[in-house]
């Protein structure tokens, strides 16, 4: 079971909890990530976040069939959001649900790596004197 | 041939535009167009990396264009 969503407001977690809670499950393995406030040593003030929206769903729901065909996990979700967001806020959710925990680790991680490899999303990092695209240059 | 081009994060700050039509000799490849468009936005080979979507895939350099194609222009991506 696996629910893929790409919204533009504030990610709920315990949705994402919810949806791989279920009377097989033994253990869940929730990733946050968050806005941090600071970028190679450089004040952040928000990020940006722009996406490619239907290949980004494909992708994020390859992701999701891939982890569950790997391991040995029940569900997964994987909830992204764009537009702007501030310091602590919220830009990806992924949690797992699985007999063991070990298998929900692991299904978690590789979510969350093979993400920021392949999915077409993009943020930019806007400081008090600029703004940047993350990862654009060498 | 017609196709539609999608460009995102800092490849549609170089191109100007997110969205375009452009036009093509047919059987074009995405290495050809690939070529095209770093004559025309030389900062484009200033990027980490490039890569390519046909219809929401990713492409390979040897992938022919077909018309009404969207293609999309990935700089190196940065979700999560």
């Amino acid at each position: 079971m696996i629910d893929v969503q790409l919204l533009k407001e504030a990610l709920d977690v315990d949705k994402c909890v919810q949806f791989v809670t279920a009377p097989n499950t033994g253990g869940i393995n929730v990733f946050i990530g968050t806005v941090r406030n600071h970028s190679k040593g450089k004040r952040v003030i928000r990020l940006e976040f722009e996406a490619y929206e239907p290949m980004a769903i494909s992708e994020m729901q390859k992701i999701a069939r891939r982890a569950t065909e790997k391991f040995d996990i029940h569900s997964m979700a994987i909830h992204h959001r764009v537009g702007t967001l501030y310091i602590g806020e919220i830009p990806v959710v992924i949690a797992v649900g699985a007999a063991h925990r070990e298998a929900a680790f692991q299904a978690c991680k590789f979510a969350i790596d093979t993400l920021k490899e392949t999915v077409p999303i993009w943020k930019k990092e806007i400081f008090e004197d600029g703004e940047v695209w993350v990862a654009a240059h060498p | 041939m017609k196709l539609t081009l999608l460009a995102f994060g800092i490849a549609k700050d170089i191109t100007g535009q997110r969205f375009s039509e452009i036009e093509l000799p047919d059987n074009c490849t995405v290495a050809q167009l690939r070529q095209q468009l770093a004559e025309k936005y030389p900062v484009l080979n200033n990027l980490a990396a490039l890569r390519f979507a046909i219809n929401s895939e990713y492409a390979q350099e040897s992938d022919s264009l077909k018309e009404g194609d969207e293609v999309a222009l990935i700089p190196p991506v940065s979700g999560g």
